[in-house]
């Protein structure tokens, strides 16, 4: 069954994302069981019991309780890919990693319609944001008289990370609820504005090489106005060398917003 | 629109309408008003919930009593009581068969609601006056937002009280027990504007 | 106690005692009428007979006729976004219906995708299935049911419709306010909605009526139900119509308050410039909002979807129950597990209420509320397998007659079972992540709402347009209507699942072009779907000729001979106890009595094949309760 949705479904790139597919192939396995078994059933009783062979109905029809066993087997079921899977998963999901495993952190900031992404920088702090300073060139309102901003790393729609480090997103907005989504990550929430959610994965796969590199994307899935349709951004994931080439590389806020 | 219904034509014939049904023990009016009630306790609580979550979720919360007239919403809220006890009494000299009496304390409650809306007029235009808006903090909203709906209830019981003191009073003459039944569907509905505003009044002025 | 002699009466059967007193009441009634045309026809005039009526029947039909045109409105307006989606960015002249600053040259910008798209959810859901289903259904059918003379309070009733009305031209109007209408989506969540142009606060308006329409007609529904209800019609014998009926009013009486405040709290925000929604620091187009912030957004989408999930199953209940009915008609046996069903009904409707936050997964939740939350999710699925395990078991040991309402009703089944099993997925909280706002959601809830709950709507036209007009509609082109809308219909929604899976996000304007991980399932599947879109449309045409073809007919006086009041062979009372169409006023020559369950096909030991509800037992009641052997005889001639 993972196989039969993976045929549709984009490549899996993090951790967690086989559990997650896993878990949705089960319950697949669930629903195709209940449709095929009712549903040979409902064939088989249309043919059976048509007027023209059964002419006279019979007023109790079925004696037996097989109703209520499927019934309780679609409960045990569910009671066990909740208990099972799902919730241990959403435990997994919302705990982020502790920083002895050194994790990536950075904040998303959506806007209509472009995902601005802010790394801390070498220090690894946050610089300070202020609504009041928003310029078309500083759209995080990053205050730069901070000096834990001025050497943030600030990018439009550009999202790096590297392969094998948990990364930590708080993902926010400025404006209207947006939905942060990497469909290869398996990693979707909202960008609520005053509101920061944090999550984590950790990508197991490059796109360095791979042909598919622009297919790794940034989607929006909360409709959030007339571009939601266009507000796509992109994400690499570098081996470690190169993200650290990357890093190296990117201007720091107070040359790429401070310069203008 | 009933005067025309009678001639000619038998209106249609519900049952339990005056009388309640054995088994229920209410007539369709008294159920009926209950259910209304029921989703204006929803209605209601869906605001006391939002005004939970807004303060819970705020920073600073003003303080009512630092600047609202607890003074005159102190005198409202006996007004508003002494309003639930006239409907009552309303209710049981009309079912004595006393009209007379029974539009006494009907227009006693009218007057009743009255002054409180007036108090109210009052204490909005004071507001306004200092400068203190729906759109200033999110207090002043959802003070404005509640006290304005439950204005609303308190007009909706006025005009409704007035019909029966007016037009609607002819039904005494042929149904009174009718005409009684209804009075206390009012009543029932304006206990709970009542009880809606003893809520009100602490949450938002005391505390 | 002596034997009371039974005699029929039309289509009835009562005691001769009562149907003297029938025969007088009627005799009365008749020369009441005489006397009024006497005196220059003194009948209600046009407008209270029909404009303002106050008859059940007629506001039934009132809401049924005005819910069509909306959903096909609705439908009209999805097929401009099909075409969009399905050859994104090209000019089709038909778009040009919508004006030059909505679509240039017949091409639809994005803006005004978002319109038709917020649009085509309201009007589907609040305007078109929801009148449909409890307004015109539930209007037309529940008091003749339970045998009432009316509903409860029939001016209430009639203030319903013409809430109704008026919230649906105001929702149509606002296509004309400066801007646009509406444009964020069914859900409006806010700040978008908030700073959205004047179309919004259109439809904020239009819904605080149409809330007070439900509001008026829920209260009316319940009071009708517990107060009218004919002698001896305990709730285990009411037909399982009635209890879909009556759960539903509850949801609507309980659930819709909070989108009224939640709506009275948006305008506040939109027209005073409070911030009930709106968080400090909100930054829109590079500008600072000048509000006092402090508000959450995330409060409006708790009230909307405490709302909202009741909703659905708002939308589901009175099609199982119209499903239910047909079922038992056709297979010509009682349902089978009818009490599980109706405790499952009810169960369901408790349990709606504690689901919602399963549309929010993705708003940062922490794993206790979400565990909750995932937990009533699967709970409330458990009554759903009930109910639809019950109607497939009742197909067994029937005698099952293949006609135009049973096919539909039977293609619920499967469809209302592929959209329910969907939400299984959905409803688990690590496996919505991936599919959360795709074309997965949209693919479940339509196979709920397109083949489930409109298919179990067309079952209940062709089932009780006898009923209300004294004509069948045709069998064949009803067949044809069937099958070319069955199999369209597989072919719009099923792909979706697939587009749901691939990630491709739902409100998108050209359907995922833009994006590289969805242009290919997009660009395969979309203009397929949107090919079934127009053949579904024109599957439609028979049904819309049949319907008017017939519909006209019978206003012209013309009724099908030998059709007979009872079409169908049917138990319930709105076949037996009355005519087809019914008596203008007070539904039955006399009240009926009930005496058993709502489904007495095929009983053993009876020669009759059906045994009206209101039949009496044969007296002294034995056990068993059989009938007087002469009175099953003439049964059988009906
Ligand atoms: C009538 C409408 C209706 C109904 C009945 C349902 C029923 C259910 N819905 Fe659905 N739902 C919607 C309408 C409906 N829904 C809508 C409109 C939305 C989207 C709103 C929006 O965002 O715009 C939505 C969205 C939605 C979500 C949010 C998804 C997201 O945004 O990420 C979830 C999540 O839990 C969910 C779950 C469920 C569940 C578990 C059921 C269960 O009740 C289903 C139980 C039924 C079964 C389990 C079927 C049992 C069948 C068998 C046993 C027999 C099978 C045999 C054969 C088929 C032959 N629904
Ligand atoms: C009850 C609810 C309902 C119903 C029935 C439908 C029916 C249909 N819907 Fe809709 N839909 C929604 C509720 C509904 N929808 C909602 C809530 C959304 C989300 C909106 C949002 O994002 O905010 C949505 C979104 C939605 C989308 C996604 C848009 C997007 O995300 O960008 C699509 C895409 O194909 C779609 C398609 C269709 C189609 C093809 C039908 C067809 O099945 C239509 C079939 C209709 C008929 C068959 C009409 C029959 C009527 C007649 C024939 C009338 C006859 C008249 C007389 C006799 C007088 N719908
Ligand atoms: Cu941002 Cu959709
Ligand atoms: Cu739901």
């Amino acid at each position: 069954m993972e196989k039969f949705l993976a045929q549709w479904m984009p490549v899996d790139a993090s951790e967690h994302g086989p559990y997650l597919d896993r878990l949705s192939a089960n319950v697949h396995w669930l629903m195709l069981l209940l449709f095929v078994g009712w549903g040979l059933y409902f064939v088989y009783a249309l043919w059976r019991f048509n007027a023209k062979r059964n002419p006279r109905a019979d007023y109790h029809g079925v004696r037996s309780h097989f109703s209520s066993y499927t019934e309780a087997g679609v409960a045990v079921i569910e009671v066990i890919l909740l208990v099972g899977f799902s919730i241990p998963m959403w435990y997994r999901w919302t705990h982020v990693p502790p920083p002895s495993s050194n994790p990536l952190e950075m904040r998303i900031v959506a806007e209509q319609f472009a995902w601005n992404v802010q790394y801390p920088g070498p220090d690894g702090v946050f610089g300070k944001r202020d609504v009041k300073l928003v310029t078309s060139s500083n759209p995080l309102g990053l205050d730069l008289k901070d000096p834990n901003a001025k050497d943030d790393i600030v990018t439009l729609n550009d999202l790096h990370l590297e392969v094998n480090r948990p990364v930590i997103i708080h993902v926010t907005s400025k404006d209207v609820i947006h939905s942060f989504k990497l469909p290869v990550m398996r990693v979707e929430t909202d960008a609520i504005p005053g509101m920061e959610i944090a999550i984590h994965f950790t990508p197991v796969m490059t796109n360095e090489t791979k042909e598919e590199r622009d297919k790794w994307e940034i989607a929006c899935a909360q409709l959030c106005g007339l571009g939601h349709y266009r507000m796509r951004g992109q994400m690499f994931v570098h081996t470690k060398e190169h993200f650290k080439q990357w890093l190296a590389a990117a201007p720091p806020a107070q040359t790429s917003i401070g310069g203008s | 629109m009933d005067a025309h219904a009678s001639a000619g034509h038998a209106e249609l014939e519900i049952p339990y309408n005056v009388h309640p049904r054995p088994d229920t023990g209410l007539y369709n009016g008294k159920l009926g008003v209950w259910l209304f009630l029921a989703s204006e306790v929803m209605l209601f609580g869906a605001l006391f919930s939002s005004l939970i979550l807004l303060r819970t979720g705020a920073e600073s919360w003003p303080r009512g009593y630092e600047f609202l007239n607890v003074k005159l919403a102190t005198f409202n809220t006996f007004i508003l009581i002494l309003s639930s006890v006239t409907v009552v009494m309303a209710w049981s000299h009309l079912r004595l068969g006393d009209l007379k009496k029974g539009r006494i304390y009907i227009s006693a409650t009218v007057l009743c609601a009255l002054i409180f809306l007036t108090a109210k007029a009052f204490e909005y235009s004071h507001e306004f006056q200092e400068g203190r808006f729906p759109k200033t903090n999110n207090f002043l909203a959802i003070y404005f937002t509640m006290t304005g709906l439950h204005g609303l209830h308190i007009l909706g019981g006025v005009i409704v009280f007035l019909y029966f003191l007016g037009p609607g009073a002819k039904m005494w003459a042929k149904e009174p027990e009718r005409y009684t039944n209804r009075i206390e569907i009012v009543g029932l509905y304006w206990h709970f504007v009542d009880l809606v505003w003893i809520f009100l009044f602490p949450i938002l002025y005391l505390m | 106690m002596a034997l009371r002699r039974q005699i029929r009466v039309g289509s009835q059967w009562m005691y001769a005692d009562e149907a003297h007193k029938a025969l007088r009441e009627a005799l009365r009634v008749m020369e009441d009428e005489k006397a009024a045309e006497g005196h220059g026809g003194h009948h209600q005039s046009f407008i209270r007979r029909y404009v303002f009526s106050t008859d059940h029947k007629w506001i039934g039909i009132q809401y049924g006729f005005t819910a069509l045109l909306f959903l096909l409105l609705g439908f009209c307006l999805m097929i401009l976004m099909r075409l969009q989606l399905g050859w994104p960015g090209q000019a089709f002249s038909i778009m040009k219906v919508l004006g030059e600053s909505r679509a240039p040259g017949g091409v639809l910008l994005p803006e005004a995708y978002n319109q038709l798209g917020a649009m085509h959810g309201t009007i589907m859901i609040f305007l078109g299935i929801v009148p449909l289903a409890v307004g015109a259904f539930g209007n037309y059918l529940v008091p003749l049911q339970i045998g009432a003379p009316d509903m409860a309070f029939p001016k209430l009733n009639m203030a319903s419709y013409w809430c109704y009305f008026p919230g649906g031209l105001i929702m149509l109007a606002s296509f004309l306010a400066p801007g646009g209408t509406a444009q964020s989506g069914w859900t409006s969540y806010p700040p978008l909605s908030v700073i959205a142009s004047q179309g919004q606060t259109w439809w904020l308006i239009g819904m605080v009526f149409l809330i007070t329409s439900s509001l008026l007609g829920s209260v009316n529904f319940i009071v009708t139900i517990i107060q009218l209800r004919a002698k001896g019609l305990t709730y285990m014998r009411f037909p399982f119509f009635v209890h879909a009926q009556f759960v539903t009013s509850f949801l609507l009486l309980l659930a819709f308050p909070p989108l009224e405040a939640a709506a009275v709290l948006q305008l506040m925000d939109r027209i005073a410039g409070t911030s009930f929604f709106l968080p400090s620091g909100l930054v829109v187009s590079g500008q600072a909002l000048a509000n006092a912030g402090g508000g959450n957004p995330l409060l409006w989408q708790h009230l909307f979807w405490f709302l909202a999930h009741p909703e659905v199953y708002v939308l589901i209940l009175p099609a199982m129950g119209i499903v239910a009915e047909i079922i038992a008609n056709n297979t010509r046996k009682p349902l089978w597990g009818y009490k599980s069903m109706v405790f499952a009904t009810v169960f369901l409707g408790f349990m709606s209420f504690v689901v919602w936050a399963h549309h929010m997964f993705l708003t940062g939740m922490g794993t206790t509320i979400s565990a909750f939350f995932q937990t009533t999710t699967m709970i409330i699925s458990i009554p759903s397998v009930i109910i639809l395990s019950s109607l497939f078991i009742s197909l067994w040991g029937g005698s099952i007659r293949f006609n135009t309402p049973m096919l539909f009703a039977l293609a619920f089944l499967p469809m209302f079972g592929i959209g329910g099993l969907t939400g299984l997925p959905l409803g688990l909280a690590a496996s919505d992540i991936h599919l959360h706002d795709t074309y997965y959601v949209i693919g479940h809830f339509h196979y709920v709402v397109a083949p489930g709950t409109i298919f179990a709507m067309f079952a209940g036209i062709y089932y009780w347009f006898p009923k209300a007009t004294g004509r069948k509609l045709n069998d064949f082109w009803g067949k044809v209507h069937f099958w070319v809308s069955f199999v369209c219909i597989n072919g719009i929604f099923f792909p979706m699942f697939a587009q749901g899976l691939a990630g491709v996000s739902r409100r998108l304007y050209d359907g995922g072009m833009q994006y590289a991980h969805a242009k290919e399932i997009a660009s395969q599947t979309n203009p397929f779907m949107s090919i079934c879109a127009i053949g579904l449309l024109a599957a439609q045409v028979p049904f819309i000729l049949n319907f008017f073809y017939n519909a006209i007919a019978a206003a012209m006086g013309r009724r099908d001979e030998g059709l007979g009041s009872n079409p169908w062979q049917a138990t319930t009372m709105e076949w037996t106890a009355t005519t087809s169409p019914p008596l203008a006023h007070g539904n039955f020559e006399v009240l009926p009595m009930v005496y058993r369950g709502p489904y007495e096909y095929s009983v053993p030991g009876e020669t009759a094949e059906y045994i009206p509800q209101n039949m009496p037992l044969a007296e002294p009641a034995p056990r068993g309760g059989s009938l007087l052997p002469a009175t099953a005889v003439a049964m059988r001639e009906n």
